[in-house]
């Protein structure tokens, strides 16, 4: 739903304007506070939203189809590894809250600095195989699936 | 306009486009070329672009190999079956037999995985998907891919890919503009790897005015992909092959954690089952090959997606629509409900928006689902893309020249959305294929093969005029008149677009004429595509950001001409529910069991169309029974 930004809460920092994929979140020169320039270039991702450290980014629903009072926010939370969701309808029915993790580990401290891994050997090269396989593709009978290893041809001409 | 040129120098891997497969390729090329100069061009900001800057509840491609579960021949047949036979089954094997080592990394890296507390192994949602908390799936790649990269240059659009001018037919980098700066960017590079993704907004969307946005692929997935290669001379295979998918309707809330494991199922508006009772004429039309209900209840065969499309296509045009989906049994387990909302919220948090702002509480009511309009990707149960060369143990000749996924031009290679043939990769198929793609870029280097690449001023400052001509039109023309966005020399992107979209809609088989088209139409659709293109040369741009909009809406057009191509040259409706071509209703295999294979002439505009061989994997048997 595309986005807007409460005028109190903004406070022109310009996290929104980094993130946004669809690159409509800009920073108004006057009020110097961030605004969304094309809803319908808006593909309510949360983005913004979430990266926002005021929670001054909000959402209403799409005009053509949805209709005012509801709401759905949302804190992220890299430290913790969580993100919090809050949903509540129009009606007032329902009000829901909602948590799931983001990471399971520090912030990018597991992923491999691939620089200071060892050299792939020359037959290593010559294989078919990527970097860590087969130990990261954990077959148990061992190397990697061929179509003599698994008994397959490949073969011109209709086949269901 | 005082914008200045930067050029990098003596690139090794340029990755075009840093989504799925570009992370892929930017991390596995570190380890292949630890001395190479990786550079990646995103025009968004990596840590969230693509489609799945939102996140995603499920990787969709695993075959769980380790488990016990799949083999990679299992999944190529599937995709066989659910694309009407049309894969190309080397590239499908090559990605199947990788994919499970790029999921073991994502969990390792800290992707959180769902386990089945029973068996230990990953939580299953169908078959080949498997469920993850990942909201910040994209946030991790990106951070892998940043590790491996010497520069990443966010917010630059790649507009045009350098060519080599002393070989012919032979990549040398390419060329953008930031869209904040508008600074002129020149990669000078060795090699190309091209994942700036599929299309959407080229068919009208359902959705209108403010809710434009709102479509099933991101509004971002601008078709560059296709844009960029085709521009250059690269061929294109599968085009015709767009899909339409049936979503919760407006939000386009995703159905297969639904479907798949929380079990709800579809009616029509009255309660009844609909789905079989077109299934006898859609037999007729397809062959009992394609469509054997009673095979597919007994085993593991799958109705293909667009067979599925089609009956409720005509269910609703029966008049028994809307569809809905059963969710008051499943919701009224606390745990299922739960998980109900957590996949929106993981992927389509519009769909959220959307039940609160209407009040549907699925637990209670049943929810309305429609066909979308229709997108060209190559990843989901799709495989539009670039005709590429397979890995060398696998493929036949007529599929192999040298180096795994990489294009008919020499040195461009494509991942994800990009390679055509190779559909259900998803999102974890496409990271592998920027690996094989970065492995084999690496290998084309060290073997010499870019060696002497030139590339004159001359091709540069033709490049640097082409992409500011946008704005200088605006410049010379806007004053001419009082005020608004009415200009007799001119149309702005936006209106460009509709007109697109229109045309697409109407003539190449959108919703609005229920998926049909024929030879007349695509004939005349053509003809207004041509005058389309040249109003293109006049579209106008009153600032950076609105020069973004026009380049996605060139990739668009070059996108949406090659859709057109393709779907005259199929003379047979060959996924019925995706679309139909009114003057052959029926599946041909006599003439048409092939691969479409385009190439556009980067000279003269003119396309020429073939057919290619199909290759099926024979001689293995399920080894698994049935569920
Ligand atoms: C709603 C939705 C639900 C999905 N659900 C699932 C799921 O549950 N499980 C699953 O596994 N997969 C799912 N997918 C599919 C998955 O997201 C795709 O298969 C995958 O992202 C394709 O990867 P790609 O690299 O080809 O494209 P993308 O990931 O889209 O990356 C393309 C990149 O190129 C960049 N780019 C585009 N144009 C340019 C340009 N001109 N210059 C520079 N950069 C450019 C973009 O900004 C982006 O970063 C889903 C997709 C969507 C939209
Ligand atoms: S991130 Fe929030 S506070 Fe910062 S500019 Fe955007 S809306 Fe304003
Ligand atoms: S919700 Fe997404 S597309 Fe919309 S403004 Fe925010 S970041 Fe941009």
């Amino acid at each position: 739903m595309p986005t807007f930004v409460y005028m109190t809460r903004c406070d022109g920092c310009g996290q929104c304007v980094d993130i946004c994929p669809s690159d409509i979140m800009h920073i108004d020169k006057g009020l110097r506070r961030a605004y969304n320039i094309e809803p319908n270039m808006c593909w309510e991702c949360y983005s913004c939203v979430k990266a926002c450290p005021h929670h001054a980014i909000d959402v209403r629903g799409y005009a053509d189809f949805a209709p005012l009072g509801h709401s759905v926010r949302v804190h992220r939370d890299e430290e913790k590894g969580t993100i919090a969701w809050r949903i509540k309808f129009r009606n007032g029915k329902k009000d829901m809250e909602l948590l799931a993790p983001i990471t399971t580990k520090p912030w990018g401290t597991c992923i491999p600095q691939l620089s200071e891994a060892a050299a792939p050997a020359n037959d290593m090269r010559n294989s078919q195989l990527l970097f860590n396989e087969p130990k990261y593709v954990r077959m148990d009978e061992g190397g990697l699936h061929t179509l003599e290893s698994n008994g397959l041809e490949i073969k011109e001409g209709v086949q269901y | 306009m005082g914008y200045k040129t930067i050029i990098e120098d003596d690139i090794d891997i340029l990755v075009a486009g840093a989504g799925l497969g570009g992370t892929g390729a930017a991390f596995e090329a570190r380890y292949w070329g630890k001395d190479k100069k990786i550079v990646i061009a995103e025009k968004a900001n990596i840590d969230r672009s693509g489609a799945v800057a939102q996140g995603l509840y499920a990787i969709n491609c695993y075959m769980g190999t380790r488990f016990g579960e799949n083999n990679p021949e299992d999944h190529v047949r599937y995709a066989r079956i659910d694309l009407m036979g049309m894969v190309r089954e080397d590239l499908a094997f090559d990605m199947a037999r990788h994919v499970d080592s790029a999921v073991h990394q994502f969990e390792e890296w800290g992707l959180p995985i769902m386990r089945n507390t029973k068996t230990g192994a990953y939580l299953r949602e169908g078959r080949w998907q498997i469920m993850i908390h990942g909201e910040s799936y994209k946030p991790i790649v990106a951070e892998a891919a940043k590790k491996s990269a010497d520069k990443v240059f966010n917010r630059v659009c790649v507009t045009h890919l350098l060519m080599d001018e002393s070989k012919e037919n032979r990549v040398a980098g390419a060329v953008g503009f930031n869209v904040r700066t508008g600074n002129y960017h020149v990669f000078k590079s060795k090699t190309v790897i091209c994942g700036a993704g599929g299309a959407s907004n080229i068919f009208k969307p359902r959705s209108v005015g403010e809710g434009a946005g709102r479509v099933w692929y991101a509004p971002w997935s601008s078709g560059s992909a296709y844009g960029l290669m085709i521009e250059a001379g690269a061929k294109m295979t599968q085009m015709e092959n767009r899909i339409v998918l049936a979503r919760f309707k407006d939000g386009y809330g995703p159905v297969g954690a639904y479907f798949l494991h929380l079990k709800t199922y579809t009616q029509n508006a009255y309660g009844e089952e609909y789905e079989s009772k077109w299934f006898p004429a859609l037999q007729e039309m397809v062959g009992k090959e394609y469509l054997d209900p009673e095979v597919s209840h007994r085993t593991h065969r799958p109705i293909p997606t667009c067979l599925r499309n089609h009956a409720i296509i005509n269910e609703v045009n029966a008049g028994r629509g809307p569809i809905h989906m059963v969710t008051m049994e499943a919701f009224q387990d606390p745990h299922l409900e739960e998980i109900g909302w957590h996949n929106f919220l993981g992927m389509t948090v519009g769909q959220a928006v959307l039940w609160a702002a209407t009040d549907v509480d699925p637990k209670y009511e049943n929810p309305e689902l429609t066909t979308s309009e229709p997108y060209v990707m190559g990843s989901h149960a799709t495989g539009c893309g670039a005709w590429c060369s397979g890995p060398e143990d696998v493929s036949p000749d007529e599929y192999f020249w040298g180096y795994n996924r990489m294009t008919t031009i020499e040195g461009l290679f494509g991942a994800g959305d990009a390679v055509g043939g190779t559909p259900h990769a998803f999102s974890s198929g496409s990271f592998t294929e920027g690996r094989l793609a970065a492995k084999a870029a690496c290998k084309y280097i060290d073997d010499g093969k870019a060696a002497g690449i030139r590339v004159t001023d001359a091709q540069i400052n033709r490049r640097r005029e082409e992409i500011y001509k946008p704005m200088e039109t605006y410049r010379v023309y806007s004053n001419e008149v009082v005020a608004g966005s009415v200009n007799p020399n001119f149309i702005n992107p936006r209106q460009g677009l509709d007109r697109l979209q229109k045309l697409m809609d109407e003539y190449c088989g959108g919703f609005g004429v229920n998926y049909m088209t024929n030879d007349k139409l695509l004939h005349i659709g053509l003809k207004k595509m041509a005058i389309l293109g040249e109003d293109l040369d006049m579209v106008a741009a009153s600032d950076v950001h609105e020069l973004l909009r026009a380049w996605e809406l060139k990739h668009r057009f070059l996108t949406s001409e090659s859709v057109f191509q393709h779907t005259l040259f199929r003379k047979e409706t060959r996924w019925p529910g995706y679309y139909y071509r009114g003057d052959a209703m029926k599946l041909d295999d006599a003439n048409w069991h092939v691969l479409t294979v385009s190439r556009r002439d980067p000279k003269t505009g003119e396309y020429t169309m073939e057919k290619a061989p199909l290759y099926h994997l024979v001689g293995d048997v399920e080894k698994k029974p049935a569920e």
